[in-house]
């Protein structure tokens, strides 16, 4: 499946009609990184279906989002299982998904999953300056961090947003030289230190691997 | 027509004017106009409290208003709060040398971990231009922090923030530690911060989850206002 992130991140991305046995209602943030490994471990009982990425930008609205989808989808799959982390609900959406009977990935959001939970639970106290990106946020930055917090119109923000923070890491999910290259130009306009960490697909790749069997 | 022409000259304005323009100004984030519209009511002989109050507070009300109903957006909020302390900056001494009223004294900072202050920031700004003396703690503080200038101040409210999911339960570190010193009682707890919400205030023991900065000062002032009632007469 060809997918633009631009389709994730506007509109969503609907459920084929391949009569999969899960379906995974995930954050469009993670479209292409599932989409891989579906591929990759041929796991063709399980089907995608995205939310817009960019909900993340309301965080309080991703429960009620979730619930639609969930609803709208569940006569036709066995399962579904929800890929999103906490994401800045505030355990709002895992009380959602138990409400709903649905399972989610564990974590306080993609950043920590893709590092895996415990290593990013270790790193927080020494990292807590840290802003990261992952593959999809350096192919989008502009139009998920600089344009949403007004940087393009206003630069005089940057201070106010990004004055306490020292470092940018890119967490890469996949070896792209292109960017690597886009990730640390971002930490020059950011003014901040530029640091690449191959993470893989870490917990989000075992956390499927588990829903798959 | 030149763009001269087109230039409000604010100190030509009447006082009611030049409020309205300074209301204006600060929605749309002209810190320099509004730096110059408080010089100008000052030079009015307008006590410092009245400025900070019917110009700035107001108008930064409005901006608080129309954030709340969606109208505008987080980096319009930004600016005008940075136009607001441009403000503010002139007026502070003033109103401590003029004596303008105090509803109490509030400490605030994000809690251990945590690097973000812009609602911390807006909060503290919000609740100094409502008469309450502010001790901002800045960002990343452990549970010894809070308490000590809590203390040190003899403050009457503990304002914690928290952007994290993974930060925000250290708030319930703190306010566990002031159950096990047994001086819980003796404050107002006021938390606030993006993934928080109302259940997860009470779940820590919080006195009161703040939505936003307006919510803070209105939450802080009806505490304020119960407390003052409850002291014995005499």
């Amino acid at each position: 499946m060809k997918m633009g992130d631009q389709i994730v991140s506007g509109n969503g991305l609907e459920a084929s009609d391949n009569n999969g046995r899960i379906l995974l209602l995930a954050c469009g943030a993670l479209a292409h990184e599932i989409l891989t490994l579906i591929k990759t471990n041929a796991w063709s009982h399980m089907d995608l279906t995205c939310l817009p990425a960019n909900l993340h930008l309301y965080p309080d609205r991703i429960p009620a989002a979730v619930e639609k989808s969930v609803l709208k989808n569940r006569a036709q799959y066995a399962e579904i299982f929800v890929v999103y982390a906490d994401c800045g609900t505030g355990g709002l959406l895992l009380k959602k998904c138990k409400e709903l009977g649905v399972k989610m990935v564990e974590g306080p959001h993609c950043y920590s999953f893709f590092e895996t939970n415990d290593t990013f639970a270790k790193l927080a106290e020494d990292e807590c300056t840290a802003f990261y990106l992952t593959d999809f946020l350096v192919r989008q930055f502009d139009a998920f961090v600089w344009k949403p917090m007004g940087l393009d119109r206003h630069p005089q923000l940057l201070e106010m947003y990004f004055g306490n923070y020292e470092k940018l890491v890119y967490q890469a999910q996949t070896n792209q030289p292109d960017l690597d290259e886009k990730a640390a130009k971002i930490a020059i306009r950011m003014g901040l230190n530029y640091e690449r960490r191959f993470t893989g697909y870490g917990d989000l790749e075992t956390t499927l691997h588990q829903v798959a069997r | 027509m030149s763009d001269e022409e087109d230039d409000i000259i604010l100190a030509e304005l009447s006082d009611d004017e030049l409020v309205l323009q300074m209301h204006d100004d600060l929605y749309d984030g002209m810190k320099e106009e509004i730096e110059e519209g408080v010089n100008i009511l000052l030079g009015r002989k307008w006590q410092p409290y009245r400025v900070l109050t019917e110009a700035l507070v107001a108008g930064m009300t409005i901006v608080g208003n129309d954030f709340r109903d969606g109208i505008l957006f987080v980096p319009e909020v930004l600016l005008a709060a940075g136009a607001m302390k441009g403000g503010m900056e002139t007026l502070k001494p003033l109103l401590i040398e003029s004596g303008a009223p105090r509803m109490g004294k509030m400490v605030i900072g994000t809690v251990k971990g945590d690097i973000h202050d812009i609602g911390k920031n807006l909060v503290g700004m919000m609740m100094e231009g409502a008469g309450f003396e502010v001790i901002d703690l800045g960002i990343n503080n452990p549970v010894e922090d809070y308490l000590e200038a809590l203390s040190r101040e003899d403050a009457d409210i503990l304002g914690m923030s928290a952007l994290l999911t993974t930060t925000m339960p250290y708030m319930k570190v703190v306010i566990d530690t002031m159950i096990e010193q047994g001086i819980r009682e003796d404050y107002i707890v006021l938390v606030g911060g993006a993934p928080l919400n109302e259940e997860f205030g009470k779940a820590i023991g919080a006195d009161s989850y703040c939505r936003d900065a307006a919510v803070a000062v209105e939450t802080a002032k009806g505490f304020m206002a119960n407390k003052h009632n409850q002291l014995p007469a005499g």
